[in-house]
């Protein structure tokens, strides 16, 4: 078995008296990919967001490689490797879509802070080629030079996750990546997600796409309502009594 | 890229020799006149160093005329105590605005937004009405600092260097008397100054840290899940931005050996966001339009009167004549200030990218746009 990457144990958050997570643990195995679906609303965000210190848990632990990860600057956890790639598109709407990737290309070489005022962007070779070629993977290098702002919510949603990827993460958080996008780019994003380098990153997926989820997951959890009821392989998780009422019990109420 | 590396060459090669002509070209706008060349100059490297902060990082700050003031002072103190050679006082006055910047900065930035602004607007309020009061004896309070005959000068004395004439010496620049021309030297030191600070935010704006100022104006929030430490790109920014405005106060006491704290209170902070925006916020040449508009405003505009009205529309027919002057007066003379405020609201609400995107657009007109890549920036 290989190593625990990311250990998540006993953690609670709330928000006024709302549980949005209660007493989760999770484990993310390196190598794997990891989805986690739920309900709406069940806690899949706040939970990733308790691991890149967007939020800080009320008690329990957030470990990653050995290292605590609550309580340090998000900066600070993207350079320990754990990179997210938002729900809604955080994106930098005011810059061309090859500034947008060479944000975070320089974020990986410069670190959290390096002054170089003096430094061309036009001779930033090296930067400029990786992000043209990320642009060229994700087929938005025919916008390279358009406003972020501007583009489709789909395209936005690919660009985020070239963002991401350019960083070249040892963790890489995925929270919905599909949403927003057609069945075409929805497989071709898989189909991005599976090959070479990227296949073999360890990755948390949060999807409500379950052609999304079965075709990458090693391994699901299921959420709802603030805890883990289920952790296992796909087929697992498929015939779990616990995760069909969850699901249907849920969609009986919503109904 | 080598095409980056002309376009910079080229663009300095235009500014300089635009800037440098200004005397010629501005004579016929009645702009020619040492004072106001000056001026534009001063207002326009304030503007421009202003805008490293405002325009890239998008921080507003209500206190950058406390730098102004801290520059002005601190050169005067240089003349007084050192050296009537105004090179000295120039470099300590852009260093200990910088000090100054760096301690105000440091604790405005803990707050972002409209409690940023305040803050920044609450030290300088501060500091201008301590330079009226417990400060006295280093602002020489409403009287203003100024030089005398009998300063110290140690530097000077020391190096030999006495004054020949009797009275209040004059400032000079290695020797070159910074009123000499008719104050056309005066200018054209002040010119060099600015093509100096035009090239330093050239060089900022087209830069990795340029970039990264520019995306924290797009999106502070992701910058940090990108791994940037924000705060201290900010506070550099904010820190540069005051160094500028110190150094424009030194540029003014260079050229007239005086201090007063009225350069420090906040509608001297003021001017510079509506000359940035006027000019164009985040465009590179921008702030210095908008400087050279407001001070052309200033002066030309609060100069008319009736009589050089009815001078101006003589060609008009007479009753024609009478009604325009009847219409145009409330807006010269000692209501200039409609003319700006007019002119502002305008440009804000049609023109929200300023002066520059009104150049922009001429040019598509006729199809002279170019499309650039935004991390080569902006406008010319
Ligand atoms: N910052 C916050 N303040 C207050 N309540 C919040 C906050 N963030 C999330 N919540 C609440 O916590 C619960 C869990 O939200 P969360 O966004 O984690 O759900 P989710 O599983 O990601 O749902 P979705 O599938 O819709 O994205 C919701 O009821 C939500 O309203
Ligand atoms: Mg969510």
């Amino acid at each position: 078995m290989n190593k625990t990457m990311l250990e998540i144990k006993g953690v609670n958050k709330t928000f006024g008296g709302l549980h949005a997570l209660s007493d989760v643990n999770l484990q993310i195995v390196e190598g794997e990919t990891h989805a986690i679906i739920g309900p709406n609303g069940a806690g899949k965000s706040t939970l990733l967001n308790c691991c890149i210190g967007k939020l800080i848990p009320d008690n329990g632990s957030v470990t990653f490689n050995g290292r605590n990860m609550i309580g340090m600057p998000p900066h600070e956890i993207n350079h320990a490797g754990m990179v997210r790639v938002f729900q809604t598109p955080e994106i930098f709407p005011d810059l061309s879509l090859m500034d947008n990737l060479m944000i975070p290309a320089l974020a990986s070489r410069d670190g959290t802070i390096k002054f170089n005022p003096f430094k061309s962007m036009g001779k930033e070779k090296n930067i400029r080629d990786e992000a043209m070629q990320s642009l060229a993977d994700f087929g938005l290098e025919k916008f390279h030079d358009q406003h972020a702002g501007s583009i489709s919510r789909g395209d936005k949603r690919r660009l985020e996750l070239a963002m991401g990827l350019i960083q070249h993460p040892t963790l890489l958080l995925l929270d919905e990546p599909t949403a927003g996008m057609a069945r075409h780019d929805t497989n071709a994003t898989i189909d991005l997600l599976k090959s070479g380098k990227m296949g073999e990153m360890t990755k948390v997926i949060i999807e409500h796409d379950m052609h999304v989820v079965f075709s990458l997951a090693d391994r699901i959890s299921v959420l709802a309502r603030g805890h883990i009821i289920a952790t296992g392989t796909p087929e697992e998780i498929k015939d779990d009594p616990k995760v069909k009422e969850a699901y249907l019990g849920e969609e009986q109420e919503d109904e | 890229m080598k095409n980056l590396f002309k376009s910079n060459a080229v663009i300095m090669l235009v500014f300089s020799a635009v800037v440098l002509t200004a005397p010629i070209w501005l004579d016929p706008i009645g702009a020619n006149y040492p004072d106001l060349l000056q001026k534009f100059a001063i207002f326009g490297l304030f503007a421009i160093g202003y805008n490293i902060l405002f325009g890239l990082t998008g921080y507003l700050s209500f206190g950058h005329a406390a730098f102004l003031g801290v520059g002005s002072y601190t050169a005067v103190w240089c003349l007084k105590l050192f050296t009537m050679n105004v090179f000295l006082g120039v470099i300590l006055a852009t260093i200990i605005s910088g000090i100054f910047a760096l301690a105000i900065g440091f604790i405005s930035l803990r707050r972002s937004g409209i409690y940023f602004s305040i803050l920044t607007l609450a030290f300088a309020q501060m500091a201008y009405s301590l330079a009226y009061s417990v400060l006295t004896p280093i602002t020489n309070g409403e009287t203003g600092l100024q030089i005398a005959a009998d300063d110290p000068r140690y530097l000077d004395s020391m190096l030999g260097i006495t004054q020949q004439s009797e009275g209040i010496p004059s400032t000079h620049f290695f020797g070159f008397d910074i009123k000499s021309m008719d104050g056309y030297f005066g200018f054209y030191f002040a010119a060099v100054v600015l093509i100096i600070g035009f090239y330093i935010s050239l060089k900022i704006f087209r830069s990795p840290f340029g970039l990264k100022l520019r995306a924290i104006k797009s999106n502070q929030t992701r910058m940090t899940y990108t791994g940037f430490n924000t705060k201290p790109y900010l506070l550099a920014a904010f820190v540069i931005s005051g160094m500028y405005a110190g150094l424009a106060g030194s540029i003014m006491v260079a050229i007239d050996p005086l201090a007063g704290a009225e350069r420090m209170q906040w509608t001297a902070s003021g001017e510079v966001v509506l000359m940035t925006i006027l000019g164009g916020v985040g465009t590179l040449i921008g702030p210095l339009v908008g400087a050279a508009v407001i001070k052309y405003l200033e002066n030309i505009f609060s100069a008319l009167n009736n009589s050089e009205l009815t001078n101006i529309f003589s060609w008009l027919p007479e009753a024609i004549q009478t009604a325009t002057v009847y219409i145009v007066e409330p807006f010269v003379g000692k209501g200039w200030h409609l003319t700006l405020g007019s002119a502002f609201m305008l440009v804000v609400i049609f023109l929200p990218g300023g002066i520059m995107e009104g150049f922009d657009r001429v040019k598509n007109l006729f199809g002279f746009g170019k499309k650039k890549s935004s991390s080569e920036g902006e406008a010319k």
